[in-house]
């Protein structure tokens, strides 16, 4: 490891799969799908249908009634996480000086809900009728600086915007805010862009299924992929210097012994995505050999194209069919920001309890001669590191290597 | 626009533009009491004032909200504002 020894210690999730980590491994591990057909808004107009809404989440449950009128629900969503993982984490954060209380969080589509429905009132009222929340609530950085605000976090923080990979990168900067003097900090990402606005803008990428059938519609690494759901939420971590949890006594999830990335040449050049690159680059910060990673939690993108970069990339890697495969996204949909910091929860779990999830949904992989992909049912296998990969559209590669509490110095 | 806007007008728009406050108790006699400490911030001003220029469709100064800091300080800036 290049830099201090870092730990996680606590999580919250806010996802398709649940509200809640637990929640949300239960539903993982019965291959429950939290796709559905878009309940928010009449979708039948449009070329995308479904999608991974949040469900039986009220925000007023989490955060008073002011701050649920003051911030849109990507933040909602991530105060129900943070909430969770700081109490996990037995970190009360009156304790400590607000200095040492650092918070970095991913975003890719803003304020959606918050902003469409200032918009609405601009068109149809007048500028008058524009709320003054308006200025900070939609905005990438609402996130960061509303837990900066309510839990008195004001170390290093920042704001991540690498799309996809976000979640991942998030992971990365919080090892930059401990150096900089931070002794924990609250990390991960989330989004919710699922309004008409929101949806029509995630078209842009060209690689959202129009499938309308929950069941068929986000296959990766399958014959029938067609692209990807879009769904909301996220999770968040804690993350800490080793010396400073185990000082206070802290219940350590998992150690973050890994993190890189990259990013892909321009199309044009013909040159091959470097997605393989910031894998490798992770291990070595890992100090680890790819044959000592025990599950690739693999990105998953869903279309064809990017699937087969990502296929070469773990083959070239670990070998053909050398290393356990999943993509418990699969369950939600692409969470955008969330998704990979979801990915990071789930791989904890994993490896707490020794059950791989499954990939929901696949009954035809297109690459079963070079990859061993966790399908059907979770697999029981002694799980002591893992690898979480993730993209971002436009070229970003991201990969963290995970590695359980008990695998700590050896 | 000859009925005086009064407190209990004041606080209703506070509830309704701010979201049903579940946190701070504007029962009492907050008349004299600040903002800040109501725990409604420079934002959360802005939006009351705003809301009042819609709803009694009267216009604040521009140097209002910087000096609106307790809700006697609104109902002197829209007392005025009416009899303009």
């Amino acid at each position: 490891m290049m830099g201090r020894p870092t730990v996680i210690t606590g999580v919250g999730v806010a996802a398709p799969t649940g509200v809640g980590a637990e929640a949300h491994w239960a539903n993982l591990l019965d291959s429950k799908s939290g796709i559905t057909r878009i309940s928010r808004f009449d979708a039948s107009g449009y070329h995308v249908q479904l999608a991974g809404e949040v469900h039986d989440f009220d925000a007023s449950d989490h955060i008073p009634r002011r701050l649920v009128a003051e911030t849109d629900h990507m933040t909602h969503l991530a105060f129900a996480a943070t909430q969770e993982a700081l109490d996990g984490a037995q970190l009360n954060s009156a304790e400590h000086s607000d200095l040492e209380l650092s918070v970095v969080t991913a975003n890719s589509s803003a304020g959606a809900a918050f902003g469409q429905r200032e918009l609405e009132k601009l068109y149809s009222e007048g500028p008058g009728a524009v709320g003054a929340y308006m200025s900070i609530a939609w905005f990438y950085a609402a996130t960061t600086g509303q837990l900066s605000i309510r839990h008195g976090l004001r170390g290093p923080c920042g704001v991540i915007a690498t799309e996809q990979a976000g979640g991942l990168d998030a992971l990365g900067h919080s090892r930059r805010a401990l150096d900089k003097g931070a002794r924990a900090v609250v990390v991960g990402g989330s989004d919710a862009a699922l309004t008409p606005y929101g949806v029509v803008a995630q078209y842009a990428n060209g690689n959202l299924t129009s499938c309308t059938d929950p069941g068929r519609a986000y296959l990766p690494f399958d014959r029938a992929a067609s692209g990807y759901v879009a769904g909301e939420g996220g999770a968040m971590v804690i993350v800490e210097d080793t010396a400073s949890a185990t000082g206070r006594g802290a219940p350590i999830l998992g150690e973050l012994a890994g993190y890189a990335a990259t990013f892909d040449p321009h199309p044009r050049t013909g040159r091959p995505s470097t997605l393989r690159r910031a894998a490798q680059l992770a291990l070595d910060d890992a100090q680890l050999g790819a044959d000592q990673i025990d599950v690739v939690f693999a990105d998953g993108y869903g279309t064809s194209a990017m699937d087969t970069v990502e296929v070469e990339t773990i083959a070239a890697l670990f070998g053909r069919r050398a290393v356990p495969v999943t993509v418990p996204k699969t369950a939600t949909g692409r969470l955008y920001a969330g998704g990979a910091a979801l990915d990071v929860v789930t791989a904890l779990l994993c490896m707490r309890d020794g059950l791989i999830p499954p990939s929901i949904n696949i009954t035809d992989p297109a690459f079963d001669d070079q990859l061993d992909l966790v399908i059907g049912a979770p697999r029981d296998a002694p799980v002591r590191t893992a690898l979480v990969l993730a993209r971002g559209y436009g070229g970003f590669n991201s990969a963290v290597v995970l590695r359980r509490p008990d695998s700590l110095h050896q | 626009m000859s009925t005086q806007f009064s407190l209990t007008d004041l606080k209703s728009i506070m509830r309704r533009c701010t979201g049903a406050d579940d946190a701070q108790d504007l029962d009492g006699d907050i008349l004299n009491v600040r903002f800040r400490d109501l725990g409604y911030d420079s934002l959360a001003v802005l939006e009351i004032a705003s809301n009042i220029q819609r709803a009694y469709k009267i216009a604040f100064p521009d140097e209002a909200i910087e000096q609106i800091l307790t809700p006697a300080d609104v109902l002197s800036f829209t007392n005025i504002a009416q009899a303009a």
